[in-house]
């Protein structure tokens, strides 16, 4: 017989979170590793959330009304796009070179 | 090579040449040089500092690029991107590109310097007299970029 799978069991992933030009001197650090519920279907939006609860310059430079950008593993990325466990999740200003 | 990240200055006269090497069949070179202005947004600016994100940089660029290779018949392309400390006047990037005829190196250019300005991770620190600020994206290089 085919077992159920057991829901109650809570997977954590690791992210890596990147912070850059404003943000990182804004939070005082250059990144961090975040562990997140793997049962939720984390997404970038959910890093975004749990580091706002922080208060602060966290709450201020990622409130939603701030212009905010993300890139995934080196690829630019929406807040919608799932995070696996390893990932490499980038946040930055909107980008100013040229 | 088709995209640099560097500290170091560039000279277009040897990139374009090396760029040009040995293919007769190309007829137009258009270019862009970006530089650092003394003066930003009514403030004196003594200088620049230029940040990126190493790892995702050349990635952005190579993408860059290779999307301009796919929209425009050129033949080739070159993307210079200096970072670090800069002074006004300084050169900060340089797009060179190549190909039969005119028309698709100015268009080719032009696309990839509007999709460089809003996709490639690079961000400005200016210095003043009196302290430092970012410098803040423009919505008009979101417009330009959304052109294409």
């Amino acid at each position: 017989m085919a077992r159920m799978p057991d829901t109650s069991l809570s997977i954590r992933i690791s992210v890596r979170v990147i912070y850059l030009a404003r943000l990182r001197e804004a939070f005082g650090s250059t990144g961090e590793t975040l562990a997140l519920d793997d049962n939720n279907a984390p997404t970038v939006e959910s890093i975004v959330r749990a580091l706002r609860d922080r208060g602060g310059a966290w709450a201020h430079e990622l409130a939603p009304d701030r212009a905010v950008r993300f890139a995934v593993n080196h690829r630019l990325a929406q807040r919608t796009q799932a995070v696996t466990d390893g990932d490499e999740v980038a946040i930055f200003p909107p980008v100013t070179g040229g | 090579m088709t995209v640099r990240v560097q500290t170091a200055d560039f000279d277009i006269g040897a990139e374009i040449a090396r760029l040009r090497e040995g293919h007769r069949s190309v007829g137009a070179i258009a270019s862009f040089i970006g530089t650092v202005r003394d003066v930003n947004d009514a403030s004196t600016i003594t200088g620049l500092t230029l940040e990126h994100y190493p790892g995702m940089t050349e990635a952005a660029l190579e993408e860059i690029v290779a999307e301009a290779r796919g929209r425009f018949d050129i033949r080739d392309a070159l993307v210079i991107h200096r970072v670090g400390a800069l002074a006004p006047g300084d050169q900060i990037v340089l797009v060179a590109v190549t190909s039969a005829h005119r028309g698709m190196a100015f268009d080719a250019c032009e696309f990839i310097m509007d999709a460089l300005k809003t996709r490639a991770p690079f961000w400005k620190k200016e210095r003043l007299p009196d302290g430092e600020r970012w410098v803040e994206a423009r919505a008009s290089d979101d417009e330009a970029a959304r052109r294409w």
